[in-house]
């Protein structure tokens, strides 16, 4: 379902992704693990059409992101790291608007709207502005809204960052429930070892811009001499932090916070 | 197409919902109107220019469409921020039509907001010279409401912060509201001046506007007509190929 061959992305001198190959399968759910920096959401730019790649090949369900983009968009989900609602507007009308974009036919919108948002629990909240929303409801909202246009593959960029554990298993709850009844490759990123462990049928670690291993969890552990997935990657990684320089976005998003409670 | 009408829908909705600001962005041409319309008024009239109040309505209301309708695109930039604009480029949708979406939109909100601004002219005392001219007045107010709009997004399009906004307020939109005549008449200002005000593409707006609503014309409202119809090509141009290049 996704194929990435010897992918580079460059930034001036530096390489956020440097010849980073694998596979997919349709129907798998692969995690993506790397501290922060190692370029996992320059990747999945690159593979969401957002980036185009300085080399290498990206297929994505037998087409190519950086030339096919409105075929390839319309084929798969997205749930990015930092939230993409629409608070000034209704969880119905955030998901309104998604089916009028992805062009979900007009018959099947509002029960394919009411059906996902009564799965992931906001049916009785639908008609509230999506900023009275916890942080929680607003994933989930995302996540449903990402299954909208039934695409073949769903990307998930750190989706339960900052969620307390209840909400973060009702999640995996859903995108594994799903996965499997409607056969939907998943892609995701996340810190949580536990959970890369228990949704992900295979994993690849990456680091410094370059895949450092892949394979089941069970292999990476047995690879490492770890008793656990967390000493697995320690061990690939090293110990060292990175830190990330804050980018505008996230100072103005400080600001915002400060001014108003409205979003 | 069904893309640009819910992207227009959704601007409409916020500026429906938004009471308050509905409100606050009343205050400020009425401000003008009060303080400069009554402040000005007898010295106006003794230089033998007429009611102030019929001259400067036009100007108020073409202030209004200004200001309405830049704001709209800077609000791009709480879009950026907030990650929804995201959610509308990756979808499958060519991004013309976002832009146009928003862009009609905020233009849409504009010649609302400008409505009643008018009604607010009315009861301070203001009245249209040809009532049966007033939808030709509406032509003149949507296709300003067009040219800032497109300029909004355009620069929404390369704002990258709050401190930007504060620098197109005071270097853009401020220069193109007092030099465009809204408050004074045009005609017999020194060659600089002159210059300068005739190349501000809000001149033509206020013109037309006090033409039709006050019967004061400078140019002709075809030239009006012209020169709006062409900066706001050329400013869609612009806005179009700015939103495309937008870099996440």
């Amino acid at each position: 379902m996704i194929q990435v061959e010897h992918l580079v992305k460059k930034f001036g001198e530096f390489s956020a992704v440097k010849d980073v190959s694998f596979d997919v399968q349709k129907g798998e759910i692969f995690a993506f693990l790397g501290p922060n920096g190692a370029g996992k959401t320059t990747t999945i730019k690159m593979l969401t059409t957002l980036l185009n790649p300085t080399s290498g090949k990206i297929t994505l369900d037998g087409l190519d992101p950086s030339h096919e983009k409105h075929a390839v968009r319309q084929r798969f989900g997205i749930v990015f790291q930092d939230p993409s609602l629409d608070g000034e507007q209704t969880a119905f009308e955030n998901m309104e608007l998604h089916a009028v974009l992805y062009k979900v036919p007009r018959k099947v919108r509002s029960s394919r709207i009411e059906q996902l948002l009564k799965l992931f629990e906001l049916w009785e909240r639908k008609d509230d502005y999506v900023k009275t929303f916890s942080g929680g409801m607003k994933r989930r909202l995302e996540i449903a809204r990402a299954f909208l246009h039934t695409p073949k593959i769903l990307f998930l960029d750190e989706p339960t960052l900052g969620l307390d554990p209840q909400t973060r298993n009702q999640l995996w709850t859903h995108v594994k429930h799903l996965n499997e009844s409607e056969q939907v490759t998943v892609f995701l990123t996340t810190h949580y070892m536990d959970e890369a462990e228990r949704v992900a049928h295979r994993i690849a670690i990456i680091d410094h811009g370059g895949i450092v291993a892949q394979g089941t969890s069970q292999e990476l552990k047995q690879q490492t001499n770890s008793d656990s997935l967390e000493g697995a990657f320690l061990a690939l990684t090293g110990s060292t932090i990175r830190d990330e320089a804050a980018t505008s976005a996230d100072q103005l998003r400080q600001v915002a916070k400060m001014w108003s409670n409205r979003r | 197409m069904s893309a640009i009408y819910i992207l227009w829908l959704r601007e409409l909705k916020r500026y429906v919902r938004s009471k308050a600001q509905m409100v606050a962005s009343l205050a400020q041409p009425l401000l003008y109107l009060v303080a400069l319309g009554f402040g000005f008024g007898p010295v106006f009239e003794k230089s033998g220019n007429g009611d102030y109040r019929q001259f400067i309505s036009p100007g108020i209301i073409s202030m209004s469409i200004l200001f309405t309708s830049v704001f709209s695109g800077i609000a791009m930039l709480w879009d950026r921020q907030f990650g929804f604009l995201k959610e509308t480029l990756v979808a499958p949708v060519p991004r013309i039509q976002i832009m146009l979406g928003r862009t009609l939109g905020g233009a849409t909100v504009a010649v609302i907001q400008a409505t009643l601004v008018f009604i607010a002219c009315l009861v301070v005392g203001f009245r249209p010279v040809h009532w049966e001219l007033i939808p030709l007045a509406y032509l003149f107010m949507m296709l300003i409401a067009l040219v800032f709009a497109a300029l909004g997004t355009a620069i929404g399009s390369v704002l990258q912060d709050m401190q930007g906004f504060q620098l197109i307020m005071n270097f853009l939109v401020l220069p193109i509201y007092f030099l465009s005549g809204a408050l004074y008449p045009l005609k017999d200002l020194k060659t600089g001046m002159k210059i300068v005000t005739r190349l501000d593409p809000l001149s033509y707006g206020v013109d037309a506007l006090r033409n039709i609503l006050s019967g004061i014309p400078n140019f002709h409202l075809a030239t009006d007509l012209a020169l709006l119809s062409g900066v706001a090509v050329l400013f869609l141009g612009l806005g179009a190929w700015l939103f495309s290049r937008i870099q996440l």
